[in-house]
C-alpha cells in the first residue's frame, strides 16, 4: 500500500461534530450566557448588599443559636393544626378531583362538553399556587385555617384529577366491556370495572398529594390562612430569632417525617 | 518488567482475596491466571493498577513500585497499563471513536481532549486499529449501538490505544458466546504479540487458556498453586487449582472451529512501536 | 400489591373480595382511626364557623367585582411578567452552574463520604423548605426586591437540579467509571469522557423543567415582597383592586402556560 493510499484509510483528522454543529452548539451557548446577562441586567440587582451579605448572614446565624425551647408547646400545635390542614385539604381533594377525574378521562366522560370543562378545571387548579389561593380564600373565608384547608384542596384537585384521569385512561378496557356487555349499568360498570383498576393509583398519589400539601401548608399562614406559617411570620417580624430557629427545626423535622411516611406507604401499596 | 512480591488484599468485610502472591513477568508473553471463581483473580488484576488498593505487597513495574505512587504518579502509570474488562465497559453514550481516543485521555490536555482534537498521530493509530480489530468505518457509531463481540473489540482497540507496556485483561470473553470468544481471545493474542505486550488474562475457561496462553498461573484461594507451561496442565495440577473433578474431557487442545489459526508471530521489524501500528500484513 | 391471599383453604361457599390490607382487624381499625382523627381535627381547629358562612355570599360579592378583569393597568401588569421571567432565567442559570459542582459532590461513586454527606445533607436542607420561608429569610437579609426573588428560586433551583445531577451520575455504571480512571484520565477529563456523555441530556431536560417550574414559583416569591409579578398581586388584593387581581392571575395562568409548553418543546428537541 502506497503512503497515498495508507493516508486515505488512515486520515489524520477526525471530528466528532461537523463545523456546523458545533457552530449551533457555541451559538447556544452564548445565546444562554445572553439571556442571563439581560436578566440579570434589567433586573438591575442591588450588589452592593452583596458585599456586606455574608455579615449579614452570619450575623443572623449566630442570633438563631441558642434556639429558645420556651415556646416548643406553642411550636407543637402550631404543628399539629398545620398537619390538620394538609390532611383535610388532602381529604376534600379526594371527594372532589374524583367525580372530576372520570368526567376529565375520555373514556369515562358524557361528552365533549364535560370532558372539556373537567380539564379546564384541572389546569385552572394546577396553574395558581397554593399562597395565590391562599390569598382568595382568605378574602373569602377570613384569616384561619378553613382558607388554609380550601387552598391546600384546589391546588390539589389539579394534581390528584390529572394523575387520576391518566390512570383511567390507561385502563384495561376488556374487563370494562365484559362487566358491561353483562348488562350492567353504567354505575356498575364503574364499581366493578374501572374501580378496582384505579384504586391503587388513587391511594398513592393521595399519599403523594399528602406529603406535599405538608411542606405547602407551612407557609400559608404567611397570608394568614393558618398552621405554623402565622408564627414564623410573626416571630420573624419581631425578629426573635431564637424562636425562629425553632420553629425551622420542627419544620424540617415534620417535613421529612412525612416524607419518609409517604414512600413507605407508597412502596407498600405499588 | 512487572515484579509483584508478597501482595496481599484484605476487603474491610474481612474476606482474605489474596494471601502473598509473588510472580514475575519478564518477557512478552500471554499469561492465563486460572482459578475458580472467589480465587483472587480480578483482585489480582485490579491491584495491578491499583482499581483495587492492596493491602500490602509491592508490585513493581520497571523500577516504580506502583503501590507506593499517589494519585498523580498513578495515573502517570496507569497510562502504561492497558485494560480490558469483561463487560466492555464503554462509555455508552460516546462513539466507537471517541471510546478510542479516550484510550489517549492521559496524555493530552484537558481543552484538547474536551474539543476531542486528538493529535493526528493518535487519530491515526486510531483507525488503524480499527481496521484491525475488524471494525472499519465504525468510528461514528455509538457505542450502545454496538453487539458484545463488538464492544470487546472497542475495548481492545482502547487498552492498545494507550500503548501499554503491560495489558490487563480481565475475564475477556466471560459474556460471549464460545465462536465469539475465540475470535477476541484470538485478537488480544495477536495484538499482544505483534506489539510485544506482555498481558495477563484472566480466564474462567481452562481450554481457551490452554490454547490462546504461553503460561499458565493457576490461582486458588488467593494463591498461587501453579505456574508454568499450558502443557503442564494435567488432571493432578487441575485438582490443585479446582478440586477434585473429572478431567479427561479438558485437557485437549480445543480444534480450531473457526476461520485461521492463530498466525506465526509477525516479522518483528515491522512490528516495533515507534513506527505506529502499522503492520504490513493487515494493512494490504 | 398485596400478598395473594391465603389459599390454605375457604370453607365451601365462602368466598370474599381481596381488600387492601387482608387483616380486618386492621382494616376497620384504620378506618375507625380515620373517623376519630377527622372528629379530632374539627374539634381542635380553630374554626370561626360563622366567619365562614358568610364567606359564601362573600365570595360572589367578590366575583361580582374581578369580572370584568381590568387590563387597564397593563404597563404595571407587563413590568411584573417581565420581572418575573427575568428572576426565573436568572436563577435558572444560577442554578445550572452551582449545581453541577454540588450535584457531582452528592453523587456517592465519585466522593468520599464526608463530602456526599455534607452535600447531602445541604440539599435535603434547601429542599425541605418551602420557597416562601427562604424568600422570607433572603427579604429579611437583603431586603425587598428582586434580588431576594432571584437568590430564593437560585436555591430551589440548585436543590432539584443537583439531586436530579446525583442520581444520574450514580447510576453510571461503575464498570465505566473503572475503565476510564484505568486509562489515567485526571478528574476533569474523568469528568468529559465518562460523567458527562452519560448525565448531561437528562441534566439539560432537567434544567429547563426547572426553567418552567422557577417561572411558575417567580409568581408567588413577590407576595412576601421579592419581587415580580406576585408583588403586584398581593398588593392589589390589600387594595380590594380584584378586577386587576383576576387580570393578574389571568396573566399568571396564561405565563405558565406558554412556559410549560416553551418546556416541553425544548425537552422534545433534546431528544
Amino acid at each position: 500500500m502506497s503512503p497515498a493510499e495508507h493516508s486515505v484509510r488512515y486520515p489524520e483528522v477526525w471530528r466528532r461534530f461537523t463545523p456546523r454543529q458545533t457552530l449551533v452548539r457555541y451559538v447556544w451557548y452564548v445565546a444562554v450566557v445572553f439571556v442571563a446577562a439581560w436578566s440579570l441586567r434589567s433586573l438591575d440587582l442591588p450588589w452592593v448588599y452583596f458585599l456586606d451579605a455574608h455579615v449579614q448572614a452570619w450575623d443572623l446565624m449566630v442570633r438563631l443559636v441558642p434556639p429558645d425551647w420556651e415556646v416548643l408547646d406553642e411550636v407543637v400545635d402550631a404543628l399539629i393544626e398545620t398537619m390538620h390542614i394538609a390532611t383535610l385539604g388532602t381529604a376534600v381533594t379526594v371527594i372532589i378531583a374524583f367525580p372530576i377525574a372520570f368526567l376529565a378521562a375520555r373514556n369515562t366522560t358524557f361528552n365533549v362538553v364535560t370532558w372539556s370543562i373537567a380539564r379546564f378545571i384541572l389546569v385552572a387548579s394546577r396553574s395558581v399556587n397554593t399562597v395565590v389561593w391562599a390569598l382568595l380564600f382568605v378574602a373569602i373565608f377570613g384569616p384561619g385555617p378553613v382558607a388554609g384547608i380550601w387552598a391546600i384542596a384546589f391546588r390539589s384537585i389539579g394534581f390528584m384529577g390529572k394523575l387520576t384521569a391518566e390512570a383511567i385512561e390507561e385502563i384495561d378496557q376488556g374487563a370494562v366491556e365484559a362487566i358491561e356487555a353483562t348488562g350492567a349499568s353504567r354505575l356498575q360498570v364503574l364499581m366493578f370495572g374501572i374501580l378496582p383498576q384505579v384504586l391503587p393509583v388513587i391511594y398513592g398519589t393521595t399519599v403523594y398529594r399528602w406529603d406535599i400539601n405538608i411542606r405547602e401548608s407551612t407557609v400559608l399562614g404567611f397570608v394568614g390562612a393558618g398552621g405554623i406559617g402565622i408564627l414564623l411570620y410573626s416571630t420573624m417580624n419581631l425578629f426573635r430569632w431564637e424562636q425562629v430557629s425553632v420553629l425551622l427545626i420542627a419544620i424540617f423535622a415534620v417535613v421529612l417525617i412525612s416524607e419518609f411516611i409517604s414512600a413507605a406507604v407508597r412502596q407498600r401499596i405499588t | 518488567m512487572l515484579t509483584i512480591t508478597d501482595l496481599a488484599k484484605v476487603y474491610p468485610t474481612g474476606t482474605s482475596a489474596l494471601k502473598g502472591v509473588s510472580l514475575t513477568v519478564d518477557e512478552p508473553k500471554v499469561i492465563a491466571i486460572i482459578g475458580p471463581s472467589g480465587a483472587g483473580k480480578s483482585t489480582l488484576i485490579r491491584c495491578i493498577n491499583r482499581l483495587v488498593e492492596p493491602t500490602s505487597g509491592k508490585v513493581m513495574l520497571d523500577d516504580t513500585d506502583v503501590v507506593s505512587l499517589n494519585r498523580r504518579e498513578l495515573r502517570k502509570v496507569r497510562r502504561r497499563m492497558g485494560m480490558i474488562f469483561q463487560e466492555y465497559n464503554l462509555v455508552e453514550r460516546l462513539t466507537v471513536m471517541e471510546n478510542l481516543l479516550s484510550g489517549r485521555l492521559g496524555y493530552v490536555g484537558f481543552w484538547r481532549a474536551y474539543r476531542r482534537n486528538f493529535p493526528p498521530d493518535d487519530v491515526r493509530a486510531a483507525f488503524e486499529l480499527l481496521d484491525r480489530v475488524g471494525l472499519t468505518g465504525y468510528q461514528n457509531t455509538r457505542a450502545d449501538a454496538l453487539s458484545g463481540g463488538q464492544r470487546q473489540r472497542v475495548g481492545i482497540a482502547r487498552a492498545l490505544m494507550q500503548k501499554p507496556d503491560l495489558l490487563l485483561v480481565d475475564e475477556p470473553t466471560a459474556s460471549l458466546d464460545p465462536k465469539t470468544s475465540r475470535q477476541i481471545m484470538r485478537i488480544i493474542v495477536e495484538l499482544a504479540h505483534e506489539f510485544k505486550t506482555p498481558a495477563l488474562v484472566n480466564i474462567h475457561d481452562v481450554g481457551l487458556a490452554q490454547s490462546f496462553s504461553d503460561r499458565v498461573i493457576g490461582l486458588a484461594e488467593g494463591e498461587i498453586v501453579f505456574d508454568g507451561d499450558a502443557d503442564g496442565l494435567t488432571a493432578d495440577v487441575l485438582t490443585r487449582i479446582y478440586g477434585e473433578e473429572d478431567w479427561s474431557t479438558t485437557i485437549r487442545k480445543v480444534e480450531d472451529d473457526d476461520d485461521s489459526g492463530p498466525e506465526p508471530p509477525p516479522d518483528p521489524q515491522a512490528t516495533k512501536k515507534e513506527k505506529g501500528f502499522v503492520r504490513e500484513a493487515s494493512a494490504g | 400489591m398485596t400478598p395473594p391471599a391465603d389459599t390454605k383453604s375457604a370453607a365451601a361457599g365462602e368466598w370474599h373480595t381481596i381488600k387492601l390490607i387482608e387483616n380486618p382487624a386492621l382494616r376497620f381499625g384504620l378506618m375507625a382511626l380515620v373517623a376519630v382523627y377527622l372528629v379530632w381535627a374539627f374539634a381542635s381547629l380553630d374554626i370561626d364557623w360563622g366567619r365562614a358562612a358568610r364567606g359564601l355570599p362573600r365570595a360572589g360579592d367578590m366575583f361580582a367585582r374581578m369580572v370584568p378583569p381590568d387590563f387597564s393597568r397593563w404597563e404595571l401588569l407587563i413590568k411584573g411578567v417581565v420581572e418575573s421571567v427575568q428572576m426565573a432565567l436568572a436563577a435558572s442559570f444560577f442554578g445550572m452552574i452551582v449545581a453541577i459542582p454540588l450535584g457531582v459532590c452528592a453523587a456517592v461513586n465519585l466522593v468520599p463520604r464526608p463530602i456526599y454527606l455534607v452535600a447531602r445533607f445541604l440539599i435535603v436542607l434547601s429542599r425541605t423548605f418551602h420557597e416562601i420561608i427562604w424568600a422570607i429569610f433572603f427579604v429579611k437579609i437583603l431586603g425587598f426586591g428582586a434580588l431576594a426573588g432571584v437568590l430564593t428560586l437560585t436555591v430551589a433551583s440548585v436543590s432539584f437540579i443537583s439531586k436530579m445531577l446525583a442520581e444520574d451520575i450514580e447510576n453510571v455504571p461503575p464498570g465505566q467509571l473503572e475503565a476510564v480512571r484505568a486509562t489515567g484520565a485526571g478528574f476533569a477529563k474523568f469528568m468529559v469522557y465518562c460523567i458527562s456523555p452519560q448525565a448531561l441530556p437528562r441534566y439539560l431536560g432537567v434544567s429547563i423543567y426547572r426553567l418552567d417550574a422557577n417561572i411558575r414559583h417567580s409568581t408567588v416569591v413577590g407576595i412576601v415582597g421579592a419581587g415580580g409579578i406576585g408583588q403586584v398581586l398581593s398588593a392589589s388584593f390589600k387594595r380590594y383592586d380584584y378586577d386587576f387581581s383576576l387580570a393578574i392571575l389571568l396573566t399568571i395562568i396564561a405565563l405558565v402556560f406558554l412556559g410549560e409548553i416553551f418546556s416541553n418543546w425544548v425537552r422534545s428537541r433534546l431528544r
